[in-house]
Parts: structure tokens; sequence; C-alpha cells
């Protein structure tokens, strides 16, 4: 290590994988993982969403899971979950509508109604 | 792939003790079963401070804190929280009713009163892992005073922000690094006293488990303040995990070039090196210390020259302890002025104090100083077990004395706890109920002093031992009246004549509960009672002759036959032979044996 600048790198690289470990002010995905929702394919789309965030070094946002919430039919499903407790439940996902909900909802706060589960009980 | 889910498990002394190590395992392997090794991580950390309810296991993002884990909870903690998202209700530290929501760290109310400066990486980073310390901004106050203040900038900063020592004198940091700062010398040392021995205290130890890092940068920047290029922490050999750890992350630092030659290119060079003590008490003295660091049998000198003129190998020297360290780094980043709002005028900052005894949450602690002692037993101690009543505290080791419960509204900090005869120490804190003889604790104290003294200067090796031979003749039953007011006497001498701190304060606990607790000292010599009930020879076994059944179990159950007389009619303890190892109350099953 030479410098200041050298830290730095070290200390912003760690930090993104510990933010983890913050529980204030935070986004929680929430990935249904039940039975239902593993045979819909929600492991990847989990593994989507870490992914997103991973790419766009987003500290903000944390990804854990649930068991089913009675819905099975829309599996595989999440809830957004904003700092202010909003929730929000995404329905039918891919890798995709995963992007989209990183990119609209995370980063610019912004929910995609097209996605969630109101959209289709409509 | 960055994980999702990172499983906390504490690896400090006590955690690993009630196997965490093998939870660590556990947890690893059962990843793996479940395929999930790439999403979850496992992070052994330092103290979380709640020993009593260890060990420990935080699983974030959720913040969800589990107590009381055993090796065998980890399967259903996989299956259950990490695999189905379902959070272990019946681990939750916490209460015990339903609880629907998670409950963080932050949350208990164990952890909420406190303020960790000293412990803000313990329980929250891998000690063992340089970038987590990093990302915490470690190294940053380092990087900061090598490259944007003078030595005398950082003088000035430390002693603006009022820092005092935490090992127990509560002496201004900032002026004992101005001191040996302005000695003109070819070599200069600075030294970390982590030779924690005060019966109970191990918040030096849990620092150097759970944040060695903090140190090994606090004292190369207390190097560039003083011009000093070696530093030697003098650690016990019984702490083996810190040792470890403290050694691996010396290694790690050296990796990185932040110990070494020409730290972040700026010319300044720090070397740093362990010293391991065999544990003797003394060599928490200063003088002793640095001699035995030398070499030496660890002695004590006396003093002046003082360490900052003539210290180790007569170099001017600072000796800092572990706990005093750890908090210099914070006051670099954020300002002596912020670390300066916290605490009282007097006593700036926080302290961290290793609660034990008498209390429900026995556990390390970090308060502002000025917190009540009430707020530290009751409400982070969760008050006394079993309902009894808070008798006193005893703070400051076998230096310290004891706070009565009449003072139990009193702010901790150094100069209202030296006022009550007491002193803040290295942050021992004995809780003690009504079931304490308080006379007996004053034993123990002494006990342990005539064990530790190094022998060098008479009134430490003869005094002391003369103070115990009395309070051994007073808690046999055997003291008189004129024994208290010779305690005294020879109390004030050894104070006023003993060669260094630990024998000047030898009697400290003695004379604190001799203003305090005469009474119980008068019960013990005048009426030949001890009021708690710990003093045996006092007491006497005898049977109830009402509630007594005559069944004879007791007689044949007594190993010495004390015991006689005639089936169905009650029985008689001969108080001759009785040698008070309560077999017989044991096993009466009418509790007809009485013991006081």
């Amino acid at each position: 290590m030479k410098s200041l600048k050298d830290l730095e790198a070290i200390r912003d690289r760690a930090k993104q994988e510990m933010s983890l470990r913050e529980t204030e002010n935070k986004t929680r995905i929430i990935v249904g993982m039940a039975t239902c929702g593993i045979a819909a394919g929600a492991r990847p789309i989990m593994a989507a969403f870490n992914q997103e965030l991973e790419l766009r070094g987003l500290h903000s946002a944390s990804v854990s899971i649930t068991g089913c919430v009675g819905v099975c039919r829309y599996e595989p499903m999440c809830d957004v979950i904003d700092p202010n407790g909003d929730r929000t439940t995404y329905i039918n996902l891919d890798a995709g509508k995963v992007r989209r909900i990183v990119a609209e909802h995370i980063v610019n706060r912004r929910p995609v109604t097209a996605f969630t589960i109101g959209a289709a009980e409509r | 792939m960055i994980s999702r889910t990172h499983v906390l498990v504490c690896g400090g002394t006590g955690c690993a003790a009630s196997k965490s190590t093998e939870i660590m395992a556990q947890f690893e392997k059962h990843f793996l079963a479940k395929g999930i090794e790439k999403e979850a991580k496992v992070v052994k950390t330092g103290c979380f401070g709640l020993c009593e309810k260890g060990p420990i296991v935080v699983i974030y993002p959720e913040g969800a804190t589990y107590a009381n884990v055993k090796p065998e909870d980890v399967k259903e903690i996989v299956e259950e929280h990490l695999l189905k998202g379902r959070i272990v209700k019946r681990l939750l530290l916490g209460d015990t009713e339903a609880q629907d929501v998670a409950r963080s760290l932050e949350n208990v109310g164990f952890f909420s009163r406190q303020l960790r400066i000293a412990l803000r990486n313990c329980g929250v980073i891998n000690p063992e892992v340089i970038d987590e310390y990093i990302a915490r901004d470690g190294y940053a106050a380092l990087g900061k005073v090598l490259t944007k203040m003078k030595p005398q900038d950082v003088i000035a900063e430390m002693k603006k922000s009022g820092l005092r020592g935490r090992g127990g004198g509560g002496f201004p940091t900032g002026m004992k690094w101005e001191f040996a700062a302005v000695q003109k010398a070819d070599r200069k040392y600075v030294c970390c006293n982590a030779d924690e021995g005060d019966p109970g205290a191990f918040m030096d130890r849990s620092v150097l488990e759970g944040d060695p890092h903090s140190i090994i940068e606090a004292m190369a920047i207390a190097g560039y303040a003083i011009g000093a290029n070696q530093g030697y922490v003098y650690v016990r050999a019984e702490y083996p995990i810190a040792v470890q750890r403290l050694r691996l992350a010396m290694d790690q630092a050296r990796g990185y070039g932040l110990l070494g030659k020409n730290i972040f290119e700026t010319g300044f060079d720090f070397e740093l090196e362990i010293r391991l003590g065999a544990g003797a008490f003394v060599c928490g003295e200063e003088t002793a210390l640095m001699t035995s660091i030398e070499g030496h049998r660890g002695e004590p000198r006396p003093r002046p020259p003082f360490p900052a003129v003539k210290g180790l190998w007569q170099k001017p020297t600072i000796l800092n302890n572990v706990e005093t360290f750890a908090n210099v780094p914070v006051i670099i980043n954020k300002g002596a002025d912020w670390f300066a709002s916290i605490g009282t005028e007097k006593s700036k900052g926080t302290k961290v104090f290793a609660v034990g005894g008498k209390i429900n949450n026995t556990g390390l602690v970090e308060i502002p100083m000025g917190t009540p002692l009430r707020e530290v037993i009751y409400d982070i101690g969760g008050g006394i077990p079993n309902g009894k009543a808070f008798k006193a505290v005893q703070t400051g080791g076998p230096s310290g004395g004891c706070i009565p419960a009449a003072h139990i509204d009193v702010p901790i900090e150094y100069d209202t706890l030296i006022a009550l005869g007491s002193m803040m120490g290295s942050g021992g804190m004995i809780v003690m109920d009504e079931d304490n003889c308080m006379v007996d604790i004053a034993r123990f104290f002494l006990e342990f002093t005539v064990d530790e003294s190094c022998g060098k200067c008479p009134p430490c090796r003869i005094g002391t031992k003369r103070m115990l031979e009395i309070l051994e003749r007073i808690t046999q039953g055997k003291g008189e009246l004129s024994d208290l007011e010779k305690l005294e006497t020879l109390a004030n001498s050894i104070k006023q004549s003993a060669l260094c701190g630990l024998g000047q304060t030898a009697p400290n606990p003695v004379l604190s509960t001799l203003r305090y607790f005469r009474d119980e000292y008068l019960a013990h010599v005048v009426d030949k009672k001890c009021p708690a009930g710990v003093c045996k020879a006092m007491m006497t076994y005898s049977i109830v002759e009402d509630k007594c059944k005559g069944c004879g179990i007791c007689a044949k159950r007594c190993p010495v036959d004390a015991i006689s007389g005639v089936v169905k009619l009650p029985y008689r303890i001969d108080q001759g032979k009785c040698i008070k190892c309560g077999v017989c109350m044991d096993s009466c099953k009418f509790a007809a044996i009485t013991f006081k």
C-alpha cells in the first residue's frame, strides 16, 4: 500500500461486502423461497437480485428470503420493503423483471406498477 | 457473488469456551449440505459483550440475534431461517414471549443504552480480516496524521479530547504523550499495557480479540506523535486467542505496508513486537512491566524518573492501556470536539466495564462517562438474580473499593468514584447481593494482593500479609475490637510507604468496606456472627427438634459421626465433632436442619 487512495480503494470494496450488516435505512427485497417458489425458479431470481445489486454497487438494499405467502400461482414473487415501511409485491418474476425492478424501484424509487400483484388482480 | 446473508458467530474467549468454534464448523457443514455455501457466509467476530447469553449468533440482513446457541441448533437455524426465511423464535435473544419481529442487537435493552467507541468493532467485524477493519474507516486515522498533521497537532488533539488513561490511573493521555514528545533522545518507545490482571476484568482481552487492528493503528499514531519507531505490546500468555489474533493482525498490517518502513510513503517507520507476560499481577504496574520487557524479573522501581523521561532501556517511553489506545483512532477521525462532547466535565468519552458477580447480564458494557451506577446494574445489567437485594458493587479490582447501595445513583466518572473511596480502575465491576459477606470480600482481595505482591518493598510484602492474618482471624470468629483499629493503622501506613501503585492501593478494599460496612465487621468481632452467613467458622448446623422426625438419615450420612440419637426421637449434632460440611442439611427430607 502506497497511499491513502489505496486505502480508500480497499475500504470501499470491503464496505460493499459488509453493508449487509447494516439494518438502518435499507430497502429489503424478500424473495419467496418456499417449495412452490423454488419450484417456480425463485433461486435464480434471488441470485439475479444479488448480481444486479453487486453490479451497481448498491449498498442500500439487502436480499433475504421468506416462506410461502399462499398465492403460489404467482411465484416466483418478491416483496420490496422501502425504508419507510411501504411494501410492494412483485409477481411472476424473471431475470428481465428483476433488472427493471432494481433500476426503477431500488435506484429511482419508482415502483414498477405493471409487475405488481395489484396489476395482475385487476 | 456477494453473499446474501452473513452469519456472525462470536469467537471471543467466553463463547469459544461454549463451543462457538464447533458452531461455526456446523454452519459451514450445513451450508454445503444445502448448497447455499455461495450465498451465505460465516463471520467469526469478537465479543458482543453479552457473555451471559453466549454463544451469540447474529444473522444479517435481518439482524436477528440468537442466544445460547448450541451446535445441535445450527441445523434448525439453517433450514428454517436461511432456507425458508423463518426466524427461529425459541432461540431469539430477549423476552421469551412470542415475538413477531426479528430483534436486532440495537433493540435489546442491554445494547440500546450503550455507546460503543472502544468496542465499536467488537462483534461487528471479523478481527482476522484486515479489510473488514479498513471498511470501518480503519487506518484512515493513521493516514490522516501521517499526511495531514504534525506530531504536535496530534498531541494537541489528544489533549483537547480530554481522553484519560483507561487502565486505572486516569492520567490525561495527551499530557503523557507531550512529556515524552519533548524529550530529546535517539530512541523512544511506545508500549501497550495488555497485562490485564484484575479478577473479573476482561475488557482489554475483548478489544484485542475483537479489534486488534485498532491497537496497532493507535500505537503507530502514538509513535508518530512522540517520535518513536518501535512499539511493544505486553500481553499475558493466558490470553491465547488475543495473542494469536494480534499476531495475525500485525502480519496483515505489515503485508499492507501499514507497519514497517516508510508507511504511506511519508518516511515514517514503525515496528511492533509482542512481549508475553507470565501473568504476574505486578507486571501491570508500568515500571514493573517495562522491567519485564527488558528481560528482567518483573519488579517495580520508584518514580521519578517517570517513563516519559526514562522508561524502557532508559529511553523516553509512553505506556497506555489497550482501551485507551482503542479510543485514539476514533478521536483522530471524528475530532476531539466530538469526543469531548461525550461524558462529563472531567471525564470525557466512554468507559468499558466487565460486569460480573450477582447480576443477570454478565458481560461487557461500554457506557458514556457520567451514567448512573443504577442504570448499569438494573437497565443494562438486568438487576440481581433471584430477587435478592443489591448490597454493593466492587470497582477497581484489588486496588479499588466498594460502592454501597446508598450511593447507587452516583454518576460513574473518575473523581466521583475516588470520592467514594473506590476507583474506576481498569473497569472490573463485581456486583454483590445480600448473601455476600463484606469482610470476606475484603479478605478475598487482600489474599489476592498477598499472593501477587512481588516482595520488593516491606510495606507490601509484610504489611499486607499481617492485614490478611487479622482478617482471617476475624472471619474465623477470633477477632477483637482492637483488630479494627490495627487494620486501619496498618492500611494507612502501607498506603503511604509502599513502593508502587499496587502496594499503595492494596489496603483500599479493607478501608472501603470498613467505611461502609463497619457494622458487619462489628458483628464479626463483637457478636461473633456473620450476618450474610458466609463465614462458616461462626455458623453452626443444628437440628430443629419440632421438625425432626428421627429418621436418622443425617446420622448415617455424616462423615464424622457427629450426629447421634434414637430413632423416632429428635437427633442432635455434636458441635465439637462437626466439620460443617453440610451433608446433613442436604440429606434431610424435612428441612429440620438449620445453618446460622
